[in-house]
């Protein structure tokens, strides 16, 4: 009986966690979307990217959630930040004067698209997503993703890292020969 | 599994999904648009995250990482063109860059 009252209270505490971080999910990225301002933005987005990584606790992926923080909140949105700040204010006020043809637009195929998601994943896979699973200790740890790095998903791992040097050197190209465009 | 069934996970992811959508949409500011498409990505990775949980195969995982290193990428490259386009004192409004427009 104890056990049982456990875990119903486990039970509860993980969908109050689960709840305030799908909630600030996205509302944050609802602010990311909404603010006139970029550096804002770039800040709604690191609460995003915080949010999910609870939520990839939740869901037992451990390493992905401290590479989540690292590499997105820790890197990624710094990078944005220092670009925001290299190019300077430029304000955009994009809900002022009324709704334009272009913004009804956008908005009609932004919520067909998220029907289009919840209709395909509902009919593919209505009833199968309720079931139950347990998974084991080493489920998501690093030393489980480390080791199915270097086995299963080699190539993978090899390709990635190939991908992310061609995209240092096409981002040094582009920072490097702009002056001579300006004859 | 404790907590809310997978469901409850693609639901948000769908969401978020949409937001970054409209956001990619509707917003001019190339470095909006860029954000944008990060929560796009995240949505994405969400959902391959909340599968691999669901069946209980780690390969989502390993994709979700393949994805947040394709992203990293793409904003080592897009924000490589902003910086390109404000040396050039080009506006970075998306509707006003047609030049290489065919």
């Amino acid at each position: 009986m104890s056990t049982l009252v456990v875990a119903s209270a486990g039970n509860a505490l993980v969908w109050i966690v689960w709840v305030v971080a799908a909630f600030s999910c996205i509302a944050s990225g609802v602010a990311v979307v909404s603010f006139s301002n970029p550096f804002y933005s770039a800040l709604a987005l690191i609460g995003n990217l915080a949010s999910l990584a609870v939520m990839y606790l939740l869901l037992s992926a451990e390493f992905v959630a401290a590479a989540q923080v690292l590499v997105y909140a820790g890197a990624v949105v710094v990078m944005f930040l220092f670009v925001i700040a290299y190019v300077g204010p430029r304000h955009e006020t994009p809900w002022s004067g009324g709704p334009s043809w272009q913004t009804i637009g956008a908005a009609a195929a932004a919520g067909a698209l998220l029907v289009e998601i919840v209709v395909a994943v509902g009919m593919q896979a209505s009833g199968s997503l309720t079931h139950e699973t347990e998974v084991g200790a080493t489920f998501g740890s690093p030393a489980w993703i480390g080791r199915v790095f270097l086995t299963d998903h080699l190539l993978a791992f090899e390709i990635t890292s190939v991908v992310l040097l061609v995209a240092a050197v096409g981002g040094v190209i582009l920072g490097s020969h702009t002056r001579r465009a300006t004859v | 599994m404790l907590g809310p069934d997978t469901a409850w996970y693609l639901a948000v992811a769908a969401v978020l999904f949409g937001i970054g959508a409209l956001g990619v949409l509707i917003r001019r500011n190339t470095l909006v648009v860029l954000l944008s498409l990060e929560l796009m990505l995240n949505a994405g990775n969400l959902a391959l995250i909340a599968l691999s949980r669901h069946w209980h195969n780690g390969a989502g995982q390993i994709f979700a990482l393949a994805v947040m290193a394709v992203a990293a990428s793409e904003v080592c490259v897009g924000l490589g063109l902003v910086v390109a386009l404000n040396r050039r004192d080009l506006s970075l409004d998306v509707d006003t860059l047609s030049e290489l427009r065919g």
